[in-house]
């Protein structure tokens, strides 16, 4: 299938504006290649089939004053954290790792010592000066690899300039979760982050990522789980109004691995996430899901594919929204069976909850089956609040904004379910709950 | 299920009937045979004269002259579609005839059936299509000489280019229903030509459709009057038998206020090697209160088992419930064609509006289908449903693809969608391509899809009972179809299901 193209305008604007040094270590090849991909594909617009329900306008037009890393103030570790963290930062009573960065430049002060067991983690700015590092077989590889049959061309823009991220290799059972917080402190912060996690054979570990990141935010995170190996990964994207993201995640699953991810969105005017996993090898398992409420002036699109290549494999899509006052969310979601990955389960759900009038849900969930002996479902649904459930509250007693609250939450739980750690399901439960009572006042 | 021999011996106890029943059902494509009759084709190629050729030969009036120069002038300027997932060779739209018609038709058009070229009628005969004004049993084409309860279809048939004839007219003209040519309505109605042709599927809607709009040949025109119910099933049955030849028939259907209107097509084409293109135009109109129900068999030559030949169906159908409470049903067989590009839609524009769509697809060998329906929401309490059965076999693609699209003011609204797939064999995909869009909070939309295979149990039970494995595959997809053949009046319903049978044909094993 051929890969889509698109138009090169402004391309050119924005790389010079990061100014892709090439690289002359272990990743400069892997950077070289991007560009090209880049090139080839040319910056996405709105008439392409992948971005027509949201179109990538905030996520490349320049921002003005803007020069990634450069013109950046000095951090003052002592002044006042933005907005977003003035409130109580989630994951915070969490027993785990902090790696902190600002406006997507790691700081070693507020972070804790990168040392736990079983795992090696390096900022990327500091692996890449490495002279031969195992990452080279994977920076920009699973990028590369998720570039067909669609192109993500601003996952390629990362690989080519991104100087911050992290490098993670696991190589046991880790103790504690790893968590990755991205402060933004600056108004114009412009952020490319590219990450790298390794989980070798009978592995495991939990990321867990927080904040807005920039006030653009443009991720990258690849992540190659061996067999019989196990990555969780719960995300809660800040809750920065002006925020602008576009997140990639590329995960490559081998013989009877197991991958989870789950995001939680509220605010950000423009978030895209897309999401890659390829299913390489036998019974390997896969879930993604999410619950994102928005409102007002917000936009969120999951764009999900999930490509098995292999036989006995499962994966998982489900994805909630919440929408009120004029917001939008997208989801797209594909599900593409290879020839001759027999006895696939694949299953998809994505369900729209609309406040009012003015918000939309927009979804597009697709299957591309080449094998015969499958089960492939998925199910799409949207509407309001069910008047009946509200009536059935109401008539015990309960005042109706608080059985639309309710009702909420009961909407979303189907997904908050996917996350496995109770802990975090039941912390992540408590700040919907807190979010929803806020805007529904 | 091999062609049976005619020395095959029927075992004892096994009486005629099931015999005649077992041979009709086996046999690969049955209307493969060609007609030898006389053409006369307009020049090969396609430019303004030939769009003028076409208009001078249906002797048109100028305004239909320049509105079909108009769609070419357009048409030239557009390129290809080619999202769908169907891969084919670029065509050479040069190298077709877009204007085909038996001599005899051109000497003199025909007063009535009797006047017809006996080949041609013999055709109609092969084919099971009764063009003498006779009562059809239910479910056996071609048996009307025995009208015992039977009831009556209203038949335009037409032969390439042209339509042969058309029966019952007289006894719809006393109800005041319009059934005829398109050709001729342009010349005996152009008031209610002009006012709806294009409204609903415009020149410029896409590529296949502008070039029909440029250069079609025949279809028919129905017009049910205010509050008239149609005294019977209308149907048109559209035959391609010249080689080389395009047919690209255009159909319009308006129900009036109250009206009410079922009308069936069925297309067949012969056994050729080289790919022929349909590219058809169907528009619906249903004003206030009416209701239109069109049901399609369509089983053109799909080509042989190793993907040589068949038909390219490039086909633009769409609905416009333009009334309040109006109501269109879109049912569907697609067994037929190498290449399918077609989704009927509704455009539920009145309050209360309501559109259906009933699909089975069925692709074996190495056919290719990308079919589905679009739902486009604009009035108040609009409601929706969509069964979609897809059945990929062989070497086959199948994809659904749709649109369900509720506006902001459409509201309280209501979709269901359902589709399905049926994977026989490991060397075949089936797809599904939704897009929903909902832009209100009090409609609902609900979509659910599923993808699996022949159940082994469901075989193995039908096996126990001693059918053999490709009874026992159409047994289950008759069932897995059940829900769309029941949608089916009773006419096409017998023959889908037979259809159905036969199109897996050689699937198994």
């Amino acid at each position: 299938m051929p890969v889509q193209k698109s138009g090169n305008g402004g391309l050119d604007a924005i790389l010079a504006a990061v100014d892709p040094k090439e690289g002359t270590g272990w990743h400069g090849l892997a950077r070289r290649d991007a560009l090209n991909r880049l090139r080839t594909m040319g910056l996405p617009v709105p008439r392409d089939e992948y971005w027509r329900f949201s179109g990538p306008g905030p996520l490349i037009w320049p921002i003005e004053g803007t020069s990634p890393e450069t013109t950046r103030p000095p951090v003052d570790c002592t002044m006042p954290l933005h907005a977003s963290a003035a409130v109580r930062s989630v994951f915070q009573e969490t027993d785990c790792l902090r790696m902190v960065f600002i406006d997507g430049v790691f700081s070693p002060d507020r972070s804790d010592d990168l040392v736990m067991a079983n795992v090696d983690i390096v900022p990327l700015s500091e692996a890449m000066a490495l002279d031969i590092h195992w990452s080279r077989d994977l920076f920009g590889k699973l990028e590369a690899d998720g570039q067909s049959p669609i192109a993500r061309p601003l996952a390629a823009l990362n690989t080519a300039v991104a100087r911050n991220g992290f490098v993670m290799d696991v190589h046991g059972q880790v103790p504690k979760p790893v968590c990755m917080v991205y402060l933004r402190e600056t108004d114009q912060s412009e952020a490319i982050i590219h990450s790298l996690v390794k989980i070798r054979k009978g592995a495991s570990v939990t990321l867990l990522e927080n904040g807005p990141g920039a006030a653009r935010l443009n991720s990258v995170l690849e992540i190659d789980v061996e067999q019989n190996a196990r990555f969780d990964h719960v995300r809660v994207q800040g809750r920065d109004h002006d925020r602008v993201a576009a997140t990639h995640q590329f995960v490559r699953l081998a013989r009877e691995s197991s991958f989870r991810s789950f995001s939680m969105t509220v605010n950000g005017v423009h978030t895209r996430n897309e999401t890659y996993i390829a299913l390489r090898g036998d019974e390997a398992k896969a879930t993604v899901a999410g619950v994102c409420v928005g409102d007002g002036e917000f936009l969120h699109d999951d764009t999900v594919f999930v490509l098995h290549d292999a036989e006995r494999c499962e994966s998982r899509q489900v994805f909630k929204k919440v929408l009120g006052n004029g917001s939008k969310g997208v989801f797209q979601g594909k599900i593409l069976v290879r020839p001759g990955a027999q006895k696939t389960d694949g299953y998809q759900i994505s369900k729209g909850l609309l406040l009012d009038g003015t918000s939309q849900f927009l979804a597009k969930p697709e299957l591309e089956i080449y094998a015969d002996d499958v089960a492939c479902s998925h199910g799409s649904t949207c509407g309001a609040l069910d008047e009946d459930s509200l009536f059935y509250l109401m008539a015990r007693g309960i005042t109706r904004s608080e059985a639309q609250r309710m009702l909420v939450l009961a909407f979303l739980e189907e997904a908050i379910d996917e996350i496995e750690d109770l802990e975090i399901a039941a912390d992540l439960r408590d700040r919907l709950a807190e979010w929803i009572a806020r805007h529904s006042s | 299920m091999t062609e049976l021999d005619s020395d095959f011996s029927a075992r004892e106890g096994v009486d005629q009937a099931t015999v005649d029943a077992v041979r009709t059902v086996g046999g690969a494509y049955r209307y493969g045979f060609s007609t030898d009759i006389e053409t006369e084709y307009a020049p090969k190629g396609l430019n303004e004269d030939i769009v003028r050729h076409i208009s001078a030969r249906n002797d048109e009036p100028d305004w239909m002259t320049e509105w079909r120069l108009a769609a070419y002038r357009r048409w030239v300027r557009m390129s290809e579609p080619r999202w769908a997932m169907v891969e084919y060779p670029r065509i050479d739209f040069q190298d077709q005839y877009y204007y085909a018609q038996p001599k005899s038709m051109a000497e003199s058009r025909p007063e009535s059936i009797d006047d017809v070229d006996p080949k041609l009628l013999e055709t109609y005969r092969k084919l099971g299509i009764p063009l003498k004004e006779q009562l059809v049993l239910a479910g056996v084409q071609g048996a009307g000489e025995t009208p015992a309860d039977g009831r009556k279809v209203a038949v335009d048939a037409v032969f390439d280019s042209v339509s042969v004839g058309t029966t019952f007219r007289a006894e719809l003209a006393r109800a005041g229903v319009i059934f005829c040519p398109i050709s001729e309505a342009i010349r005996d109605h152009p008031d209610l030509v002009r006012r709806y042709l294009g409204s609903v599927v415009p020149q410029s809607d896409n590529f296949y459709a502008t070039l029909n709009s440029a250069v079609f040949s025949d279809g028919s025109f129905v017009y049910v009057p205010p509050g008239v119910r149609c005294p019977m099933e209308l149907s048109t049955y559209f035959r391609i038998n010249a080689e080389n030849t395009g047919q690209f028939e255009r159909t319009l259907i308006i129900a009036d206020r109250g009206a009410h209107v079922s009308y069936l097509e069925g297309c067949t084409a012969p056994q050729r090697d080289t790919n022929q293109l349909h590219a058809a135009v169907v528009e619906l109109v249903a004003e206030e209160d009416s209701e239109i129900k069109y049901s399609t068999v369509q089983n053109w030559y799909p080509g042989d088992a190793e993907g040589k030949g068949g038909i390219y169906n490039f086909v633009t159908k769409r609905a416009d419930c333009r009334g309040a409470r109006s109501k269109v049903m879109w049912t569907q067989v697609e067994t037929g064609s190498a290449i399918t590009w077609k989704y009927p839609s509704c455009i539920l524009r009145g309050h209360e509006s309501q559109g259906e769509f009933y699909s089975i697809a069925i692709a074996n060998n190495f056919q290719q289908a990308d079919t589905g329906t679009k739902m486009v929401h604009l009035g108040r309490n609009s409601r929706s449903r969509i069964v979609s059965k897809g059945i990929s076999a062989g070497r086959a693609q199948n994809t659904y693809r749709g649109l369900v699209s509720m506006h902001p003011r459409a509201k309280n609204s209501r979709n269901h969608t359902q589709c399905d797939s049926l994977l026989i064999g490991g060397n075949c995909g089936a797809h599904t391509v939704p897009y929903i869009e909902v832009r209100n909070d009090s409609s609902r939309v609900e979509h659910e899809a599923t993808t699996s295979r022949v159940d082994e149990d469901q075989l193995f039970y039908c096996r126990q009972r001693g059918m053999d494995e490709e009874e026992a595959v159409a047994l289950v997809v008759n069932g897995f179809c059940k829900e769309v053949l029941q949608a089916l009046p009773m006419e096409f319903a017998m023959e889908a299901q037979q259809l159905v049978a036969i199109s897996l044909e050689g699937s198994v094993g």
